[in-house]
Parts: C-alpha cells; structure tokens; sequence
C-alpha cells in the first residue's frame, strides 16, 4: 500500500529513527506524546546556539540583533503556520499547559464572576481541566460540561441547552488525546455565537502537528499548542489570541521584557506580544519551533493530513482483526485522527506496553492524562498507538504481530 | 539497554495470580484500610486487614492493575495471613530489597511466591507496580502502631 508521503525518504531526516530497541529496529508509536526532531530542527538549534545566541530584545550588539531577529522570525513564521497575520497575536509559552494557565488565570482572574459558568468537555487533558478549577474556586464561577456519546463524540446537540448569559469561556480540545475524536470547532464557535458572548480557547496540542490550520476559519477566540509534539523542542509553546482580548487581559507574569515603565507605586506594560513574555524567553526553542514549522510546511499539512488517514485506515482494519482488540473513540476515520487508544482482552495496558517495548515498539499505557475519559468510558487505562507522517504501514505491521506477542502471553 | 527476555518477568505463577486473585474482595471485619493508587499509571489497591493483638488475622484488597501489582498483592495477602505484625513488616522490607536487586533476599524462601517477581527487578519502570501493595501494607502497619512505620 502506497502512502502520501513516501516515509522512506522522510525518515532519512529523523535520525533517532534509525536504531535497534531491544534487537528489533524502532517502532517509535508514542507521537501524541511527543514527536521526534527531524536534523533541520536539530541543526537550527545548533547553529543558534553556536553563531548568534544572545539576550533578544536588549543588546545593541550584532549577536543580539541576530538574535531577536531569528526569535521574531520564528514567530512571524508560526503565525502564518496558523494563518494569522498580526504576530503580535502569537505569544511564546513553555507549551499548550502553560498557554491555558495563562488564559485561566490572565482572563478568567480578572473577567469571572461568581456564577459565571465556564463550559469544558468531557474529553479535556488535566491540562484543559485543572487550571479552570482553580480559577473557578478563587472567582466563584461555576464549571458545566459537554458530554461525550459512546464513540468519544461531544454531544453537540446538547450544546444549545448549556449556553447562555451566564456563559463566559468555553474552552475544548480541537484532537483528544485519549480518543482520536477531531471535534468540529467552526461548528461549535457558530453555536456558542448564537448564544453567548463566551470566549471560546481552543487546546491545540494535538492538532496542530496533524491537520492545517486556520485561525479564521475557527472561529475561536485563543488557541493553544505545544513545540515538542510537532517537530520542536521541549520547552516552547504557543498562545494565539486575539488581539483585542490579549489587549483586556492583564499580564500574567511580571517581570523583564513586558513592561514599558516601572515605578515604585505601578508600571506600565510593553506592548503585544511582549506584555505576556515575561523575562528571557526560551529563545532557542523558539528558533527551533520555527524551523519544526518550516519542515512541515515544506512537507504540506494537506499532505500530512492525508498520509495519516491513510494509515489510520489500514491500522483500524488491521487492528480490527486482531482479537480482543477493543478501540475507543469514533468508529468512522473521518472523525479521527492518528490516535488509537485501545485494550486488549484481559492484558493490561502496562503489560501490553512492557512487552511491546521488548519488541522494539514505543506505545503509551495509562490513563493520558484523561482521567475524565477513563471513567467515562469505564476503564483504568488502555494503551496508547499514535502516528505521525514518518510512520509507515510496516510499523502497524510491527504492531500487530507485537499483540500477537501479548496474545501469546496473556492468552 | 536491552530489555532482559520478557519470560523472566511474565513468570507462570504471576499470570496465575493475576487471572485468579486470591484474597480479592472486601474484609467485613476490618481494622484498617489504606487505599494506595499510583496517579502515573492508574493503578489503585484497597488492602484491609483484621489484626488481633500483634497478628495479622486476614487481609484482603480490591484494585485494578496490571499483572505485576495484581498478582504481587494477591501473593502478599496469602503471605501476610496469620502472621505478626513485624514479620509482615521485615516480608515488605525483604520484598523491597529484592526488588532493588538485592539477590540475598531473593534468596528467602519465606518469600514463597513472591519470589517469581524477582525478574521485575530488571525492569526499572515496572518496580512500582510490584511494590504498589507493599506501600499500601506498610502504611497500614503504620496505622495498626506496629513497627511498620520505622
């Protein structure tokens, strides 16, 4: 079967790819985790930190220049890469986690009243969960909840009876970590449109390495995503929001870089993006986010979108065949992606990870930080196989024949 | 690091134990209940015992686990039955230092079963899960006012 993307070729750009695991060459299926580096974002990282690294935003100096010019760059380049053209729209963060911290306690501090209601979904990482409890505690605002159907759908026709005036912030996942589910967020804005005035965030973690996107065509408010799962580095992040709303919020943290004037009584905040960059920023991280970019955009997210349907095709009815294999999540591919998340008859999903390992293959266990999820659906755990562009229908191949193994011992 | 070969960690007698837990259900006569759970990876054991004087008169637990910590609290609560609270104590401590590789204890034959785990020792990210139930044990010693808690 022949993919969109010819992986052999790609693969040749992921170094760490090409290695032996436990005897057998690596089958790395722990992308919703975090994705590997291709050598243009490795050497990005490199050549900053050997020819232009600096203090950004301060120097006078030339390597100071260079490097506010490679970290403005990098931002200018993601914003494009989400179809957004005011980079001052786009603030660095340390990643999707942070970026809703700073929505929760920057706007939810200032804006949330008691009784206010913040509208989550059933689905949401502890990420898109827990910031919202602890700002629901300090406002009084009160938490409601889109519920999931036995596929891992929201149940978008109960959408309606949940808004209203009290209705200020909805926030929601764009991809499910824990079910593959691709919710319809243009859908949902419309909808909260036509009953609120809620801002609507939107945790793009584990969308925005898979799908193209485009801010507009949302329709949301602010958007979210992490570095490290497409392509980047650790430790870098990104918040969009508008600018309008970034303008009413308050800074998040105070410090260096985001003020304009300091006085003993107050101070005055840096203009956008700087007003929520507070301090030295990751700066190479940033760098190195920005060439993740360039690499995806050169390899196309249309195309990218494409192969891993493609493979999450051939994977679903492999894995079908499989016995006691059980998936979570939608049934139909078109509502999905690269995720599945799954159990097999008795073994537990440690166990079936463990014994994968031994076969080389990388796959998650647990509950992915999807507690609500786990309980939704009745389980403790499940294992975890996610895709990416650089996977190829010999690693499904791989993972079939691995739970075969774990049939073998768990019968 | 290569994975050591799977079958020194998926033992016969901890399969067993898994598909068929013994001391699986709740005490009615407890005299106290630790209810452990590991937020990483979800597993969770409620281990009750019924202690009279400085004996452990039955202990029973209910939990959801993998192989390794299901079959290694089902082993402990046959082991610990009818036993004094510092024997059980010194058994938790014994368990956990064969689990830090310390072959001498794996030696111990008042290990009994327990000592089909010896393999997860090999298996870094697995040694928690083995020692799930004896965290939960020792907690309750604790409690009880035995010499658990040192």
């Amino acid at each position: 079967m022949s993919l969109s993307i010819d992986a052999a070729v790609v693969r040749r750009d992921f170094p760490i790819l090409e290695q032996q695991v436990n005897g057998r060459p690596l089958v790395y299926l722990d992308n919703a985790a975090t994705s590997q580096k291709p050598t243009a974002v490795l050497d990005a990282l490199d050549a900053y930190y050997r020819r232009d690294n600096a203090n950004v935003h301060r120097g006078i100096h030339e390597l100071s220049r260079r490097a506010t010019v490679a970290y403005e760059s990098a931002r200018s380049r993601i914003a494009g890469f989400i179809g957004v053209s005011d980079p001052g729209e786009v603030i660095f963060t340390r990643g999707t986690t942070e970026s809703l911290n700073l929505m929760a306690f920057s706007w939810g501090l200032e804006f949330l009243k008691p009784g206010d209601e913040i509208l989550l979904t059933g689905m949401e990482h502890h990420s898109n969960v827990v910031p919202w409890q602890l700002v629901a505690r300090r406002t009084g605002a009160v938490l409601k909840w889109i519920e999931l159907d036995d596929q891992g759908r929201l149940r978008i026709e109960a959408l309606p009876s949940l808004l209203g005036p009290r209705t200020r912030l909805v926030s929601l996942m764009h991809v499910s970590n824990a079910l593959g589910t691709i919710n319809p967020i243009a859908e949902i804005v419309r909808v909260v449109r036509a009953r609120s005035e809620a801002v609507v965030v939107v945790d793009g973690a584990q969308a925005a390495p898979h799908l193209p996107l485009d801010m507009a065509a949302l329709g949301c408010d602010a958007y979210a995503l992490s570095g490290h799962k497409m392509c980047g580095p650790t430790g870098i992040g990104v918040l969009w929001a508008r600018r309008s709303l970034l303008e009413a919020m308050p800074p998040f943290m105070g410090g260096g870089e985001m003020i304009k004037v300091v006085e003993r009584e107050a101070s005055t905040w840096a203009d956008l993006p700087h007003k929520f960059e507070a301090g030295t920023p990751d700066i190479a991280g940033a760098v190195g986010l920005g060439a993740a970019v360039a690499y995806l955009e050169h390899l196309g997210m249309e195309r990218i979108q494409r192969h891993e349907r493609e493979l999450l095709g051939y994977a679903l009815d492999r894995l079908a065949a499989v016995p006691g294999f059980q998936a979570l999540g939608p049934t139909d591919p078109s509502e999905r992606s690269g995720v599945i998340s799954f159990t097999l008859g008795d073994a537990h999903p440690h166990d079936i990870a463990t014994i994968l390992d031994s076969e080389g293959i990388a796959v998650r266990a647990g509950h992915h930080c999807a507690q609500l999820v786990m309980k939704r659906f009745g389980v403790s755990a499940t294992a975890r196989a996610s895709f990416a562009f650089y996977n190829t229908t010999d690693d499904v191949d791989r993972l079939v024949e691995g739970l075969g193994v774990v049939r073998g011992i768990f019968g | 690091m290569d994975q050591p070969p799977l079958n020194s960690l998926y033992q016969t007698l901890i399969l067993e134990h898994y598909r068929r837990p013994r001391n699986k259900g709740e005490l009615d006569d407890k005299t106290v209940e630790v209810h452990v759970h590991n937020p990483v990876c979800g597993d969770e054991i409620k281990l009750q015992l019924k202690v009279e004087g400085d004996v452990i008169e039955s202990a029973r637990f209910v939990g959801t686990g993998c192989s390794i910590s299901q079959a290694a609290v089902s082993m402990m609560t046959g082991l610990i039955t009818g036993k004094k609270l510092s024997d059980a104590d010194a058994l938790a401590a014994r368990f956990t230092r064969m689990m830090h590789g310390d072959a001498e204890a794996a030696r111990d034959k008042q290990l009994g079963d327990l000592r089909a785990l010896q393999g997860v020792s090999k298996f870094p990210v697995r040694i928690k899960c083995a020692l799930i139930g004896f965290d939960a044990l020792q907690e309750a010693l604790k409690r009880t006012g035995g010499e658990g808690g040192a």
